[in-house]
């Protein structure tokens, strides 16, 4: 439905496309050309082999517009952590002021939407929005790119250090039911500066709709970004999510993607380290069921010498769901002494789950370290006999070394709020049958 | 078109075809008439040349592909001549005649003299001596029951074997090269092992070369029956002297139930030049069959030579409990590229495959390892171990890994790991200490290397294969 987007595109720069700069405009502008001339990828194209577009492609979305009415503040709470967190809240793709709010924000950091960034962040906007994340090879950041409208903006000056996280959290209700949502956001951090933001994607209602967002970060030399993306999107949503990170000298990165929701989803983790020094890690985790579509795609761009890298991606699939993983690492002839390391664990709990993971390394620089491991499978066999000789029903121990499974990278998360949500979450999902029989603290911490 | 391939072009019809062996050659081109001209000249039955001509049909379809990570300038298909005996383009009289570069290597390889000789083509005694060491091996095997001759011979002594196999495991419509091949394919060999027996020697197509001639085309054919046992060694250990040339082979394996196939290459086609200029062009298509339950099918590859080499040889593991192995080193010097691994899909229970690969970049040489496992829904059980490193020595080269894998059975167990590192400097430091010179330091760490795979390979081929890579890498170090 290329076309439907291309009218769109028209009628949406027609009333102005809101109160964008003329820059943003010949950037909307650029990418729709682009988006034209990519078109949808097809499994042909390498970096969508295993993972069809056609379920998109094919429906006819109409782009989303303030919604009606406010979801119920109470709608939201099991998605939020902490009333203490400086919190914005975008339903269906739009910023909604009434249920945004949290703790007031330190000097020198700056969250706000797009349309007010576009005053009051100008130069942060002007300089970095739009070029970190490259659309020339991407259908879906070009086709997010010529919607830009709305989303957050996240500029933390130099030397600031934020101890709380700031939540960005995209809900759609039922009014998004056939509707796309475009939210796109930006990110950065000073030199020095240091900050945790959380992204989360959740749906309300149960329905169809269309979420294809971009998040652009940059971290400045010496900067320290924590970015957790949570993707627990209704059973019948689609989702195309990238985060596309530039990384300057001395900077750390720790990304995770918690995804578990959607029919069709697809999660693009990107990092260039651009300075000598810098360190990555990007870490996941992936539960599906149903007849659910889970893709990861991660690409770590080792440009400069002297930086490591870290990845470990796992997954739990049950029913017919299939998994993706795509673990990209480019070694640039300049970057020498890097250090690199990716795994991926799958497990596959029913008959009918599958997984399609390709780990890729392509190294140009001899002075390197560099190794990637990837295993498919079912449990262990010989944990599971150690369990039953210790007394434990055969099932509560399937379900046990299960979640364990999961925590394993859940624990690498160091915001207590988000890991212990996500372990709770994850507990519950495993062991809920066990509600009488494991000790009272083990499913509601 | 690239002045490489227009030198290659002006060289056959400079030197090769005004010669005695003229008539055997056709003019460069390929249509249907050429390839009934090529199944004429070899008197085959109808059904080949129908098969052929499906092939051709199918082939003028297809579109050269190109997402191997190789660069190449394009080859002109209808510039290449179709039908000639390509490496015995003209008997030479005496060593004097060959290569002198060519000469040492072989002196480097420790060749004896006579069989300098016969890997140059040189027309002397010792030939005749090599073809009657053939025929007494031909009377050996056949009192077995064995069948080991050229694929055009075994069309005419055992068709109905012939027609049931070939094209069973590589359709004429499984690529574009393998399509090429089945339409114009020259030569090749025939193996067919029968019921319980186990080949008492190793079979080689090394005899086979010199007496025959190997084509651009050729096309290998091992079918092993039930029970039965056959380790067969490809040489391509002679370094011919060549420009760029097309080598489009395709090699298909059957083993039915618990027999076991065992295929050991050792490929040190000419490399080109240290600039990049000549060379061959691998691109070879080999799957083996898993057909029967219990079955095993080995390939064990030593990557040396070819300008470009794009290759995987696979295995169908279609019977029960049947077992896959690759075990490769792939080693690029100067501006070589390889593009190789390996295909394994499950589709039986209990099905067993392992992949051992290692990769040697030098120079401006770019390695990758490309490997897909797959595990189909109904292949209960299955198990993949899956090893792969590199290894790089200079900073100039590439080393790049594709592992695909595609679990679509939960009880499948799959492991893949990988690891690319540089040549150790204390490791060189520590030998260089120990009195050896660089080149011999870097030349023995990669043997430690890749000895997992070379343990795999015959005696005489393990010894050659590791002389062979040092040749490879020399120059490689400062």
């Amino acid at each position: 439905m290329i076309e439907s987007y291309l009218r769109n595109f028209e009628a949406f720069s027609a009333n102005g496309g809101g109160s964008a700069p003329p820059a943003v405009r010949s950037l909307r502008l650029s990418a729709i050309t682009r988006f034209e001339t990519l078109g949808f990828p097809t499994t042909k194209n390498e970096d969508w082999h295993f993972t069809s577009t056609a379920p998109i492609a094919e429906t006819d979305f109409s782009p989303l517009t303030k919604s009606a009415r406010t979801p119920d503040a109470s709608a939201l709470s099991p998605y939020r952590f902490s009333a203490e967190w400086h919190t914005l809240v975008f339903v269906n793709g739009r910023y909604d002021a009434g249920l945004s709010g949290g703790a007031a924000l330190p000097d020198g950091v700056h969250v706000m939407p797009l349309g007010r960034a576009y005053i009051e962040l100008s130069l942060v906007v002007d300089e970095y929005l739009g070029n970190v994340a490259s659309f020339d090879a991407h259908t879906f950041t070009a086709l997010n790119t010529a919607f830009i409208n709305d989303g957050a903006v996240i500029h933390v000056r130099k030397d600031v250090e934020l101890a709380v996280p700031i939540h960005l959290l995209f809900v759609s209700d039922a009014a998004a039911a056939d509707g796309v949502a475009q939210p796109r956001n930006l990110i950065v951090l000073d030199r020095h500066a240091k900050a945790t933001v959380v992204e989360s994607y959740a749906g309300l209602a149960p329905g169809r709709y269309f979420t294809n967002a971009v998040t652009e970060a940059v971290v400045g030399e010496g900067a320290t970004l924590t970015h957790l993306k949570l993707q627990q999107e209704s059973a019948d949503a689609f989702h195309v999510g990238t985060v596309d990170v530039r990384q300057a000298r001395d900077s750390h990165l720790f990304s995770f993607s918690f995804a578990t929701g959607g029919a069709l989803a697809r999660t693009n983790i990107y990092t260039t380290l651009r300075g000598e020094g810098c360190g990555a890690t990007l870490n996941g985790l992936y539960i599906g069921d149903r007849d659910q579509h889970i893709d990861h795609q991660t690409r770590i761009e080792h440009v400069a010498p002297g930086c490591y890298s870290r990845e470990l991606y796992k997954g739990i699939l049950d029913g017919e769901a299939h998994g993706v993983f795509n673990g990209k690492v480019f070694v640039h002839p300049e970057a020498q002494k890097t250090d690199g390391k990716q795994t991926n664990n799958t497990l596959l709990l029913s008959e009918k789950a599958r997984i399609d993971t390709k780990p890729q390394l392509e190294i140009f620089a001899d002075d390197v370290k560099c190794t990637h491991g990837a295993t498919v499978g079912r449990l262990d066999e010989t944990a599971l006999f150690y369990m039953k000789s210790r007394g434990v029903n055969a099932r509560l121990a399937r379900d046990l070394l299960t979640y364990a499974f999961a925590a394993d990278v859940l624990e690498s998360i160091e915001c207590t709020e988000v890991r212990e949500g996500l372990e709770a979450a994850t507990l519950q999902r495993y062991t809920r049958q066990w509600a009488g029989v494991l000790p009272e603290h083990a499913g509601s911490r | 078109m690239s002045s490489s391939i227009d030198s290659l072009v002006n060289r056959e019809y400079a030197y090769g075809f005004v010669t005695d062996i003229e008539a055997d050659t056709l003019p460069p081109g390929l249509s249907e008439d050429v390839i009934r001209l090529i199944s004429g000249k070899k008197d085959e039955p109808a059904w080949l040349l129908d098969w052929r001509l499906k092939a051709y049909r199918r082939w003028i379809t297809m579109k050269e592909p190109h997402w191997p990570n190789v660069t190449y300038p394009p080859i002109d298909y209808q510039e290449q001549s179709y039908y000639s005996a390509p490496r015995s383009v003209k008997p030479l009289q005496s060593l004097d005649e060959v290569d002198p570069e060519l000469l040492r290597t072989y002196a480097k390889l420790g060749i004896p003299l006579n069989e300098q000789k016969m890997l140059s083509g040189v027309a002397v005694d010792a030939i005749f001596d090599s073809v009657s060491v053939g025929t007494t091996m031909k009377t050996e095997l056949a009192a077995l029951g064995i069948v080991f001759c050229s694929l055009g011979e075994a069309v005419r002594e055992h068709p109905d074997l012939v027609r049931k196999y070939l094209g069973s495991v590589v359709p004429y419509s499984d690529n574009f090269f393998a399509a090429l091949n089945s339409a114009v394919f020259s030569e090749g060999s025939f193996v067919y092992v029968p019921k319980g027996v186990r080949c008492p020697m190793e079979l080689s197509t090394y005899f086979r070369i010199n007496q025959e001639g190997t084509g651009q085309f050729e096309r290998t054919l091992i079918v092993a029956d039930e029970g039965s046992y056959v380790s067969y060694l490809e040489g391509c250990t002679a370094p011919k002297r060549s420009t760029t040339q097309l080598h489009a082979a395709v090699v298909e394996l059957v083993a039915l139930k618990d027999a076991t196939i065992k295929y050991s290459t050792v490929q040190n086609w000419y490399a080109g030049d240290k600039e990049g200029r000549g060379g061959i062009y691998n691109f070879v298509t080999k799957r083996g069959k898993c057909a029967g339950a219990g079955s095993k099918i080995s390939w064990t590859q030593v990557e040396t030579g070819s300008a470009i080499t794009w290759k995987y040889p696979s295995v169908i593991l279609q019977g029960d409990n049947s077992t896959g192995e690759f075990y490769s080193v792939a080693v690029v010097n100067n501006h070589q590229q390889a593009d190789t691994g390996t295909k394994m899909i499950h589709i039986g229970r209990n099905t067993k495959s392992n992949i051992v690969s290692k990769g040697i970049s030098a120079g401006h040489g770019q390695n990758s390892y490309r490997g897909r496992v797959q595990v189909l829904p109904k292949a209960e059980g299955a198990r993949n171990y899956t090893q792969c490193d590199s290894m790089l020595v200079g900073n100039r080269c590439g080393a790049h890994t594709f592992p695909y894998i595609e679990v679509g059975n939960n009880s499948a167990q799959v492991e893949h790991e990988a690891s690319t590192s540089k040549i150790g400097e204390d490791q060189i430091f520590y030998l260089k200490q120990r009195g050896l010179s660089a080149e011999q330091a870097v030349s023995m760490i990669v043997s430690g290397f890749c000895k997992e795979v070379f343990k795999e390979l015959p005696m005489e081929f393990a010894l050659e294969a590791q002389q062979l890579l040092g040749i490879t890498l020399e120059g490689s170090v400062g």
